[in-house]
């Protein structure tokens, strides 16, 4: 009796666990063997407890909590209704599984939102090894071309040369340095490893011959990205998410984690989505998450968004921030000013890529860009290969301030016309 | 009281409100299940929701010792399981020296110098071992703060309730721990972890429940200031703040009221009090001035009804 009644429970559970794997829950097996034993110990006393004791199985993060109720509520009303409505609901929650190439009017959509009209059809990253062959061919007939294409502005480029400069972004990386962390392992010194050295020493009949060593070991610090996608930036925005994805993926890369969001009038986490290795299917998911491309801008209550949701969440273990934005913002710049300081605060390093900076007469003039610029530690031009070429060269150098000295100055000596 | 004694969620309830705390439906069932199944259990959720609490009431109500595992950056396998006493172990050396003639590590054997009277036990291994009442109650708290490499060393621990020291050999212990890992989730824990454990959420409270919580807590609170205390707390998480009050701020509060004699809430009082559930300046100024009143008129005015 006992037997069939697990047998019964086993078979629904593990449709229930099938139907949580659909929605996106990462369920396997032995949760589904964990799930029937904990029915089994607390008993049907209801159907509240049921699910407590389910969801206390299945669920692993705070996010996961809204899919559970959903999928419980359908599925253990009627099972068969549930898959009909699956096989419906199948494209709508697909966002959560990276390996499946997107579906034809899906993508034609989201490349909408990506690249426009004048896209041409969307080419994949060869493999590495015809790259290599191809960078020979190119450095070898078109020298100058390829200069040409890395000091060109994102925005003065034609398709072509945007397909091209993706090729060349694909390629590229932003080595940065380990930080010291305050866990030991063996080493050079300066500390002395007790243990090992005992160790060591009884081997040779207690005799300490020679003092084992340890030193600090180290880790790579994480990454958050904050793209802005508002219409001013959409050009420069779309390249520079190419590169941020081809510093994700970058095996070996050096960073730990690469949290990416962007914004414009809503911040989006477009982290999961940056994982799928094709930087086409990749941008073409962030692109329907992110629904404001190309919108207006609100940078302070973006900001304000990340500090509140994010920031404790993503920044902290010593993460650098990237903010790649124009710093054009119709909001309270008063706001702007103090939520940049409190990103500054929060981060190891706050670096600005402004691709406005191309122009040699830029002033900080702006009140937004007047707001944000005492606040971030580094200012950098954002629009052409070379300047992100520029920025993975001075990344790991901590004095490195970009532009900002210069344009404190020039800020400086516009208050003082002003007053 | 025994594991066995609890054999219902309703046990567990009752058992968790004899220690003052006053626990969701949920919440219970994780924790019926932790102990029924033997699992560890893995709470998440915003600071000042009563996480280390559990561990603790859980603690008292069975009569178990309470190994407290504080996690912070840097933590490892030394501070956590074990550290061997080196000074002691090389005065031992010289000792059996000067006693035997023979050098040293002949004099006392490989086998004489890495032994428990050497060893320095930390909260990992001292949870393995059995104690007085039965098996201790192991809280890994704010497991978030330490290293990610670290949580891979927790995997044997939590797994097949052992610890390996390479001089001594495993570890394991003969009744499983009851354990509970904290997380203020300011990082994500690996799943691999998280796998091994029961998940539970740990949310605010509703209405009802926090007054209970309070009551239980500080029940010389009169039943209007109460009231009033949980209805504005209730009312302030609903504000955009970038840092919103817990349950233990809400029990702070109400003790610093009692402090201060009073006897219900002003816009005054808030005012000069508000430091005891607000931690960030932007918070405080967002609810200075005529905010504060509008809210406390809101809130009796929904305590009326």
């Amino acid at each position: 009796m006992v037997d069939e009644v697990e047998g019964r429970l086993t078979h629904n559970l593990t449709h229930f666990a099938r139907a949580l794997r659909v929605a996106g829950l990462p369920v396997g097996p032995a949760r589904v063997v964990d799930a029937v034993r904990a029915v089994m110990a607390a008993g049907f006393s209801g159907q509240d407890d049921f699910r407590h004791v389910l969801a206390a199985c299945f669920i692993s993060r705070p996010e996961e909590r809204a899919v559970f109720e959903q999928v419980f509520r359908l599925f253990w009303r009627d099972p068969r209704y549930l898959e009909h409505m699956m096989s419906m609901l199948f494209p709508s929650i697909r966002g959560v599984q990276d390996d499946r190439a997107p579906m034809p009017a899906e993508k034609r959509a989201a490349q909408a939102l990506l690249n426009g009209a004048e896209m041409p059809a969307p080419e994949f990253p060869p493999s590495t090894k015809d790259e290599e062959v191809q960078i020979e061919i190119d450095a070898s007939a078109t020298m100058s071309h390829e200069e040409r294409l890395k000091t060109l502005d994102f925005e003065q480029m034609s398709a072509e040369e945007v397909a091209e400069a993706r090729r060349v972004l694909a390629r590229m990386s932003l080595p940065v340095k380990p930080l010291v962390t305050r866990r030991m392992g063996a080493g050079a010194g300066p500390r002395i490893d007790a243990a090992r050295t005992l160790r060591g020493a009884l081997r040779q009949g207690g005799e300490i011959t020679h003092l084992a060593l340890k030193s600090p070991k180290e880790r790579w610090p994480n990454l958050v990205v904050l793209c802005d996608i508002s219409g001013s930036m959409s050009q420069y925005s779309r390249l520079a998410l190419h590169f941020v994805h081809a510093v994700a993926n970058r095996r070996g890369q050096g960073w730990a984690k690469v949290h990416a969001f962007t914004f414009g009038t809503r911040l989006t986490n477009i982290t999961r989505h940056l994982r799928t290795r094709d930087v086409d299917a990749a941008l073409a998911a962030a692109g329907t998450e992110a629904q404001d491309w190309s919108g207006g801008t609100r940078i302070g209550a973006c900001l304000r968004d990340f500090n509140r949701d994010w920031s404790r969440r993503v920044l902290g273990q010593g993460a650098v921030v990237l903010l790649i934005t124009d710093g054009l913002d119709r909001d309270d710049a008063g706001a702007l000013g103090l939520e940049t300081e409190r990103l500054g605060l929060s981060c190891r390093r706050l670096i600005w890529l402004n691709p406005l900076l191309r122009w040699e007469g830029f002033a900080p003039k702006a009140s937004g860009i007047r707001a944000m610029l005492p606040h971030v530690h580094a200012f950098r031009a954002g629009h052409s290969i070379t300047s992100l070429e520029t920025l993975a060269r001075v990344i790991s150098d901590p004095r490195d301030g970009g532009e900002k000295s210069r344009l404190m100055r020039l800020l400086g000596d516009n208050v003082a016309k002003t007053c | 009281m025994a594991v066995q004694a609890i054999a219902t969620i309703d046990g567990v309830e009752a058992m968790l409100a004899g220690q003052g705390y006053v626990s969701s439906r949920a919440l219970s069932t994780v924790v019926f299940l932790a102990l029924k199944l033997g699992r560890p259990l893995f709470l998440e959720g915003e600071a000042g929701v009563g996480k280390t609490e559990i561990a603790k009431a859980v603690a008292a109500a069975l009569g178990r010792r309470l190994i407290r595992l504080q996690c912070y950056e840097g933590l490892d396998a030394g501070s956590a399981v074990a550290e061997w006493n080196f000074a002691a172990q090389m005065i031992a050396i010289r000792a059996a020296e000067a006693g035997s003639g023979l050098s040293g590590g002949h004099a006392i054997g490989k086998a004489g110098l890495f032994t428990e009277e050497f060893l320095i036990e930390r909260p990992l291994l001292a949870a393995m071992r059995p104690q007085p009442g039965g098996a201790p109650v192991l809280l890994i708290d704010e497991l978030d703060r330490a290293d990610e490499p670290f949580e891979a060393f927790l995997l044997e621990a939590l797994s097949d309730f052992q610890v390996t020291i390479p001089e001594l050999g495993t570890i394991k212990a003969p009744e499983p721990p009851i354990v509970i890992l904290t997380s203020n989730r300011t990082r994500e824990v690996h799943d691999a972890l998280k796998r091994r454990c029961l998940y539970h959420w740990v949310d605010y409270p509703a209405f009802e429940r926090e007054l209970e919580i309070l009551r239980a807590r500080v029940p010389e609170a009169p039943a209007q200031l109460s009231a009033e205390v949980v209805g504005f707390i209730q009312r302030l998480r609903g504000e955009d703040l970038f840092k919103r009050p817990g349950v233990a701020e809400t029990i702070d509060w109400a003790r610093c009221l009692l402090a201060l004699d009073v006897i219900a809430l002003s816009p005054d009082v808030i005012a000069d009090t508000l430091g005891a559930i607000l931690k960030y300046q932007d918070d405080i100024q967002r609810l200075s001035g005529h905010e504060a009143s509008r809210m406390l008129d809101e809130v009796r005015k929904g305590l009326a009804l």
